[in-house]
């Protein structure tokens, strides 16, 4: 019989070193789809391990991908923190994305030091209004959030569809559904000559410490944090949950958000509905990979561009589908599920006796 | 006399319980260091002590939910021989006999009660139900011992006191030998409780063997035959009930003498809480009051005595600021309230003490120190520009923790780790080192053990004799006839008007409770019967 207890105070080993010790056990599980599929399992990790670090290009690509990652996962962090379950992160991040072409696509010009930051601004305001409407219909009405945001995210692909079909399509696309490029003064600065990293990355890594700091040491991270863990608590002292609510969401909704300005300002260049591959989604697993802690958010993050971008590179050497990415990443997730509940419980494993 | 005296008259054959030795630990806590208890049938055995003495670990040990360290369960037989209980299965408990009722019933609310006693002891697969044996052998079992029951009404339609009895049932369809309850008077009228003990004298005349976990202490001296004291997780007494009083009991548990809360004479002050006509209407009676009139005076304590589920909720939720009234005035402090809002009370001097604590009370993941500040962490005293002041934080907490004898690992432990009583204190702390004028406490020292209550009875007066208007709501009779200057009850949502104390007599506030005597009767009543005795 299997019988489990639980523990009062987990110590800085099972808080820290569970999460890492997921991450390497679902690499090493990874093994098995490789075997099945008859490649060299030796030599797949290394070539994952050199499409991901291998060269200055290949850790380029990986920062670039984990840059939209990291700003989804503080977007998927914050809010779970909060016990909003935010699922519409995709749909912010396209928000976010269009906004920030529809006034940096040359509506208004100016220098860099004034575009950048209007741009950033339109998106994370697109992206925060996105999610603040369910928040209300949550704390007024007692909708379900996670309902309408899922939805939203459809309803949003949709309109951005539309409006790249039509008001924001670019007339020298030659017909593409995609919109004018962002303007030069507005485009995010590479951080290497000749890469794609940009100062996307640099963004984000300033949001997850701000936000750390934030949730940790000011009076509104004060409040957030005892609404999320016990929101009754919370109202009996006299905290107002709907307000903070309304804070989280525009927190969250703003960095999802940012996360699109920083894919089209900085990756892409111009929108089009294939800007994203699904960073909303993946950054609920960025945030469930790093328990919910915004520093954590930029390790796990980075976990899972190594991930996708090592698998990529992988799979075009050795002919393994590219799909083992996902795999990799579902097990680490499930792994840390399992890891969390063993960090909560103490496992017993009794004999089971005879005549039981 | 309260030396522990392990006396017992019955013989060895009608031994049907012998705990020896059982010993459990935690880590490093010991939560129960080799206690050794025997239950013979027909024998009432009370098992007392404070929070974490100990008494759940060893009740959890008897039905294999923990498998002791060190130690062995036996019980007899059906046909006498003693058997070791095989440690670590709960079914093989339910087997030899042991029933449990807990302090929260495990019934299924939209089943009757029929139902419910029958559940898990039916095949699942049947063409159809024969309940006759059932029913005859209920029959057989309420005639047996008065626990009389519809047992054909849904339990939600049920009292609390004929759910338990349901629950008891339960336990004794199953052919129980051995009863276990868990504070089981923690819900009951005083009326309820007195026939509650009766049946159980009845079912351990008809040879059942209880064992009533307990900690109040009247009750324990009123229905048990011996008793068993544990603190710190060992037995320190044992005793026949008729050599026991009620100081020494108290002594035992506590460790050390426990100081009687008493009220000193006071004249009260002007009104600071008038709540006039106050109607709320939730649409279920436990969240309404109706046309409701209550002063609370400066240095009085107002009880408020009543069944749980009677508007208690109500009330509490409305001096606490998280709800307004449908009609009718709120006055604090002379003025009328327009804004009600828990942070503006909290600010404004109103001092508010949760009913379920954990749940209200504290945040569990948060640090000690945040939990005592939480009211506070927007006054300019614990930020500068939003950004927290963790020194002045901590060091408020370390006050308190001082101050209250909050026993924890240090201001920055998470409060979850805090045991009831230190929840308690840590609220008390919090709410009451901003010298309140008027403090809520909505049943304060429930679930606490002697101690911690009666370092809540020593606060509350305290702040009472400092000029404050207290708030008492209390499903316990002692603690309000003891610390209150004036009682009003509560029933259905109406409250009757405030009765001096000293003239209130002990069984027909019970009546009031249950809504069948009204107040007028109780005001006037002579009566010679002093509160102070009954405590």
């Amino acid at each position: 019989m299997i019988r489990f207890e639980p523990r009062s105070n987990p110590g800085p080993f099972l808080v820290y070193g569970v999460p890492v010790l997921a991450a390497a056990i679902a690499i090493l599980l990874a093994a098995i789809p490789l075997a099945l599929a008859g490649a060299p399992i030796i030599e797949a990790y290394g070539l994952m391990i050199s499409g991901a670090f291998g060269s200055v290009f290949s850790t380029s690509e990986m920062l670039t991908r984990a840059t939209p990652l990291i700003l989804t996962g503080l977007a998927a962090a914050i809010a779970f923190r909060a016990k909003l379950w935010n699922i519409g992160a995709e749909g912010q991040l396209y928000m976010g994305a269009m906004a920030a072409v529809a006034v940096g696509a040359g509506v208004i010009d100016g220098p860099s030091w004034v575009m950048i930051p209007v741009v950033i601004l339109a998106g994370m305001a697109a992206g925060a209004l996105m999610l603040i409407g369910p928040t209300l219909l949550k704390t007024r009405l007692g909708v379900d959030e996670v309902v309408t945001t899922l939805l939203l995210n459809f309803i949003v692909l949709l309109f951005v569809q539309m409006m790249l079909e039509g008001a924001l399509k670019d007339p020298m696309s030659m017909g593409w559904p995609q919109s004018e490029p962002i303007i030069d003064s507005a485009a995010f600065p590479a951080l290497l000559e000749r890469m794609r990293v940009h100062i996307g990355l640099i963004i984000a890594l300033v949001s997850a410490v701000a936000l750390a700091i934030f949730v940790k040491r000011t009076v509104w991270g004060f409040e957030i944090r005892a609404v999320g863990e016990n929101a009754a608590a919370a109202k009996f002292s006299g905290i107002s949950v709907t307000k903070t609510m309304i804070l989280v969401a525009a927190l969250s909704g703003g960095l999802a958000g940012l996360a699109g300005v920083s894919e089209v300002a900085g990756t892409r260049g111009y929108l089009a509905t294939d800007l994203s591959p699904g960073y909303g989604y993946a950054g609920i697993v960025v945030a469930m990979l790093a328990r919910l802690s915004p520093i954590g958010v930029i390790a796990s993050a980075f976990f899972v561009a190594s991930v996708f971008v090592g698998a990529d590179s992988m799979s075009r050497a050795i002919g393994v589908s590219s799909y083992l990415a996902d795999l990799i990443v579902a097990m680490a997730l499930l792994c840390v599920l399992i890891g969390g509940f063993l960090t909560r419980f103490k496992v017993h494993f009794d004999r089971k006796s005879a005549h039981g | 006399m309260s030396s522990a005296a392990h006396t017992s008259p019955e013989t060895s054959q009608d031994l049907l319980l012998s705990l020896a030795g059982v010993t459990k630990r935690f880590g490093a806590l010991v939560a129960n260091d080799a206690i050794d208890l025997t239950v013979h049938k027909s024998e009432i055995v009370a098992l007392l002590g404070e929070n974490g003495a100990g008494k759940t670990t060893l009740m959890n040990i008897l039905f294999g939910h923990y498998v002791a360290d060190e130690g062995t369960v036996t019980v007899a037989s059906r046909d006498g021989n003693l058997e070791q209980l095989e440690p670590g299965a709960p079914q093989a408990a339910l087997d030899a006999g042991i029933g449990m009722v807990h302090q929260h019933f495990t019934l299924a609310e939209n089943l009757t009660g029929l139902d419910n006693i029958v559940l898990g002891t039916e095949p699942i697969f049947r063409l159809r139900r024969d309940r006759s044996t059932a029913r005859a052998k209920l029959g057989e079992l309420m005639a047996g011992s008065g626990l009389n029951v519809d047992l054909d009404q849904p339990v939600y339609k049920l009292t609390v006191g004929e759910k338990q009895r349901v629950e008891i049932l339960k336990a004794l369809y199953r052919d129980a030998r051995l009863l276990v309850l868990d504070e089981p008077t923690a819900v009951l009228t005083p009326q309820e409780a007195d026939s509650l003990f009766a049946i159980l004298r009845k079912l351990a005349a008809n040879g059942l063997a209880v064992i009533i976990i307990a900690h109040k202490l009247a009750e324990v001296l009123a229905v048990s035959h011996r008793i068993a004291v544990l603190r710190g997780g060992a037995k320190v007494g044992e005793m026949l009930t008729s050599d026991a009083n009620h100081k020494s009991i108290a002594e035992l548990m506590v460790g050390r003498e426990v100081p009687a809360s008493r009220r000193t004479a006071r004249d009260p002050g002007k009104p600071v809480i008038p709540l006039r006509d106050v109607t709320i209407d939730r649409g279920d009676s436990r969240r309404s009051l109706h046309g409701v009139n209550v002063t609370a005076r400066e240095g009085e304590i107002l009880g408020i005595a009543g069944v749980s589920g009677n508007g208690q909720a109500a009330l509490a939720q409305l001096i606490a600021g998280l709800d307004k009234p449908d009609s009718g005035t709120v006055e604090i402090f002379g003025e009328t309230v327009t804004k009600f809002d828990a942070h503006t009370f909290a600010q404004n001097g109103i001092a508010r003490i949760p009913e379920d604590r954990h749940h209200d009370g504290m945040v569990g993941s948060m640090t000690v120190a945040e939990n005592i500040a939480i009211e506070d962490v927007r006054s300019p005293e614990y930020q500068k520009l939003g950004f927290l002041d963790f020194d002045a934080i901590r060091k408020r907490a370390e006050h308190a923790i001082s101050d209250y004898d909050v026993r924890c690992p240090g201001p920055d432990a998470p409060a979850r780790l805090l045991s009831g009583g230190n929840i308690q204190k840590l609220i008390l702390a919090r709410v009451l080192e901003k010298s309140p004028k008027l403090i809520l406490a909505n049943q304060p020292s429930r679930g606490l053990d002697v101690g911690a209550q009666s370092e809540v009875h020593r606060r509350l007066l305290a702040a009472r004799q400092g000029g404050a208007a207290v708030i008492l709501i209390s499903e316990d009779l002692d603690e309000l006839l003891t610390i209150s200057d004036q009682i009003a009850v509560i029933h259905a949502g109406h409250i009757t008007p405030a009765m001096p104390t000293d003239s209130i007599d002990r069984s027909e506030l019970g009546l009031m409770m249950a809504g069948q005597k009204a107040a007028t009767h109780a005001a006037h009543a002579a009566t010679t019967t002093n509160p102070g005795e009954t405590a």
